[in-house]
C-alpha cells in the first residue's frame, strides 16, 4: 500500500495551530512563560512545515488496475512528449485480468 | 334484398391477398420517408419498444420505435415533443393497420444533444443533484489527488504542469479512461465508483479527484453529459472537480460535481494551494509570532527595568539603614537617660554617704571624742552607769584603751551631758 507519511501532521492542523498561537499572543492575555511556550511550539510547527515542504516530492503514478487482493497496481507515470496523442496508446498485457 | 355479385371476369381477392398487395405497395412506396409531427402516447411497452403516435392538426400516424433504436437516442422521448422522424411504412396484416417504423428521430428546431442535455438537467435538478448545499468543500492540502482522464491527452499534461509548479507535497494518481466515444461516460462512471470503493474501504486514501478532458466538439464532450456519470459523481464520497473542455462548455458533470473548473488547467490550480504563497504565509506567521513574543519579552523587560530602577531595589539597604539609625537614636537616648539616672543615683548615694560620714562615730573620734563601753558592750553615757573598779574599754580614733574606773560622779552641766551622737544629729 502506498501512503504518504507526513509524520501524522497535516498542513491543515499545523496551520490551525499556528493561527491559534498568533491569536493567543495577540490577545495579550497569556503570561510570559506561556508566551515563550507558545513561541517554542510555533517554531517547532514551522520547522516541521518547512522541512515537509522542502523534502516534498510529487509522485505521479498511473493506476493500472487491481491485483487479486483488490490492491491497486500502479506504475510511475511518464509525462510523454507533445506528439503522444498521435500515437496509439501503449498497451500492457500484464495484469490484463484487472485492467479497467 | 339483392345478392351482391362481382361483375363478370373480375377476380375476387381474399382479405389476405388484398392486404398482401397493400403491404407490398405501401412498403415499397414508403421505404424511407421523413415525417415531421408531434409525438404523443409516448410510453415504453413492457418489451421496451415504444408505440407512439405522430400527429399534426388533421391526421395521426401510428408509429413504433424498437427498443434498440430507443437505446441509441441521446434524449428522452416525451409527449408533445415536435420531432422529425425517419423511417418506413409497415403494414401489420393481423390488425389491418399500417404503422410508421421509426429508425431515427430528432427533436425539431433543437439539436438532439441539446435537447438531451436539457432533459437530463431538468431531471437531475428535480433530484437535487445541483443543489449548492450538497457540494463539498475541497481539501486545502490534498495528499492524494486522482486524475480521472485520458493518460495521453493534452489535459493530463496541462494539469501535471500546473501541479508541478504549485504544490509538491502530494501523490498524484492517474486513472486512465477513455473520454469520448460510445461507453466513455460509463467508463468514467465506473472509475469514480471504483476509486470510491478503494477510498471507503480505506485501501487508499483519496482527498480529491479531477474528472475531465480537454476541449472538443459537443459530441466529443458527450460522455460528460451521460446520466450514468452524473449518478456516479453525485454518489461519490470523494470531492470531485470537473474540468471539461473550454470555458464555454457546460456539461452535466460540471453541474453535479462539487466544483466546476472551466479548464483542466484551472482545475489543477483549484485543487492545490500555491506552494510559494503558502511558504510566504508561513514566513508571515513566523514573523508575527516572533514579533509578538519579542513584544511580550520587551514588555516584561520594561517592567523588570522599572522594578530594577525602583528605590527599593536600587537602595535595598535604605530601610535597614533607617532602622539602624533609629536604633542608634534610641541607643543614644537610652544611654543618655541611663547616664542621667546613674548620675542622679550617684548623687543621691554621695549625699547619703556624706550624711553617713557626718554620722559615723569614727568621724567623731577623729575630732578627739571617744567612745567608752562597759565590758558588756554597753555604751557609757553617764557616770551613774559605772562603778569604781569596773573595767571600761574606750575607743579612740586609732586604737582602744582599757581602763579602770576610779571614781564616777555625775556632772550637773547639761551641755556636757549631751552625747556625741546627739550632736551629730543636729
Amino acid at each position: 500500500m502506498i501512503e504518504i507519511s507526513l509524520d501524522n501532521l497535516t498542513f491543515e492542523s499545523a496551520l490551525a495551530e499556528l493561527e491559534k498561537i498568533v491569536r493567543e499572543l495577540e490577545d495579550g492575555q497569556v503570561g510570559l512563560e506561556e508566551s515563550l511556550a507558545h513561541y517554542e511550539k510555533g517554531v517547532t510547527l514551522l520547522r516541521r512545515c518547512y522541512s515537509q515542504l522542502q523534502k516534498a516530492e510529487q509522485r505521479i503514478m498511473l493506476l493500472k488496475g487491481l491485483d487479486g487482493d483488490n490492491q491497486p497496481v500502479t506504475e510511475p507515470f511518464e509525462t510523454k512528449p507533445e506528439t503522444v496523442e498521435d500515437k496509439p496508446a501503449r498497451k500492457k498485457t500484464n495484469n490484463g485480468d484487472h485492467l479497467f | 334484398m339483392t345478392a351482391v355479385s362481382a361483375p363478370q371476369g373480375v377476380k375476387i381477392k381474399t382479405v389476405s391477398e388484398l392486404t398482401r398487395e397493400i403491404k407490398s405497395t405501401l412498403e415499397a412506396r414508403f421505404l424511407r420517408v421523413w415525417v415531421s409531427g408531434q409525438i404523443s402516447n409516448c410510453r415504453p411497452a413492457s418489451s421496451g419498444h415504444f408505440y407512439p403516435t405522430l400527429k399534426d392538426k388533421e391526421a395521426q400516424l401510428p408509429a413504433v420505435i424498437w427498443k434498440t433504436t430507443v437505446s441509441r437516442l441521446k434524449f428522452e422521448l416525451q409527449d408533445g415533443l415536435e420531432v422529425i422522424a425517419c423511417g418506413r411504412i409497415e403494414v401489420y396484416p393481423p390488425h389491418g393497420k399500417y404503422q410508421f417504423v421509426i429508425e431515427d428521430i430528432q427533436p425539431k428546431g433543437i439539436g438532439a444533444l441539446e435537447l438531451a442535455f436539457r432533459q437530463l438537467c431538468d431531471k437531475l435538478s428535480k433530484l437535487g443533484y445541483f443543489e449548492p448545499a450538497r457540494k463539498r468543500a475541497l481539501p486545502k492540502f490534498p495528499r492524494r489527488l486522482v486524475l480521472v482522464t485520458s493518460p495521453t491527452g493534452a489535459a493530463v499534461r496541462d494539469m501535471l504542469k500546473v501541479l508541478a509548479s504549485r504544490w509538491l507535497a502530494m501523490d498524484i494518481w492517474i486513472y486512465p479512461v477513455r473520454v469520448q466515444g460510445d461507453g466513455a461516460g460509463a467508463e468514467i462512471a465506473s472509475a469514480i465508483r471504483l476509486l470510491n470503493r478503494l477510498h471507503v474501504a480505506e485501501i487508499i486514501h483519496i482527498d480529491v479527484m479531477i474528472v475531465g478532458r480537454g476541449g472538443g466538439s459537443t459530441e466529443d464532450l458527450w460522455a460528460f453529459n451521460e446520466e450514468c456519470l452524473a449518478h456516479a459523481i453525485f454518489e461519490s464520497r470523494i470531492p470531485i472537480v470537473s474540468a471539461v473542455g473550454h470555458e464555454i462548455d457546460t456539461t452535466v458533470a460540471d453541474l453535479v460535481a462539487d466544483c466546476r473548473a472551466a479548464t483542466p488547467t484551472q482545475a489543477a490550480t483549484m485543487v492545490v494551494p500555491d506552494g510559494v504563497e503558502f511558504l510566504a504565509g508561513l514566513r508571515g506567521l513566523e514573523d508575527r509570532i516572533r514579533m509578538l513574543v519579542s513584544n511580550r519579552l520587551g514588555l516584561a523587560r520594561g517592567r523588570l527595568e522599572e522594578l530594577a530602577n525602583s528605590r527599593a531595589l536600587r537602595f535595598p539597604l535604605e530601610p535597614i539603614r533607617s532602622h539602624e539609625q533609629r536604633l542608634d537614636d534610641w541607643h543614644d537616648r537610652l544611654g543618655r537617660i541611663a547616664g542621667q539616672r546613674l548620675e542622679r543615683a550617684r548623687e543621691r548615694v554621695e549625699a547619703f554617704a556624706a550624711r553617713l560620714e557626718t554620722l559615723s562615730p569614727l568621724n567623731v573620734l577623729a575630732r578627739g571624742y571617744s567612745l567608752t563601753r562597759r565590758e558588756n558592750q554597753e555604751i557609757v553615757r553617764s557616770a551613774e552607769q559605772v562603778a569604781p573598779g569596773e573595767r571600761l574599754i574606750t575607743l579612740v580614733q586609732h586604737g582602744r584603751i582599757t581602763s579602770r574606773v576610779e571614781e564616777a560622779a555625775p556632772v550637773p552641766d547639761p551641755a556636757l551631758s549631751r552625747s556625741p551622737a546627739d550632736a551629730a544629729h543636729t
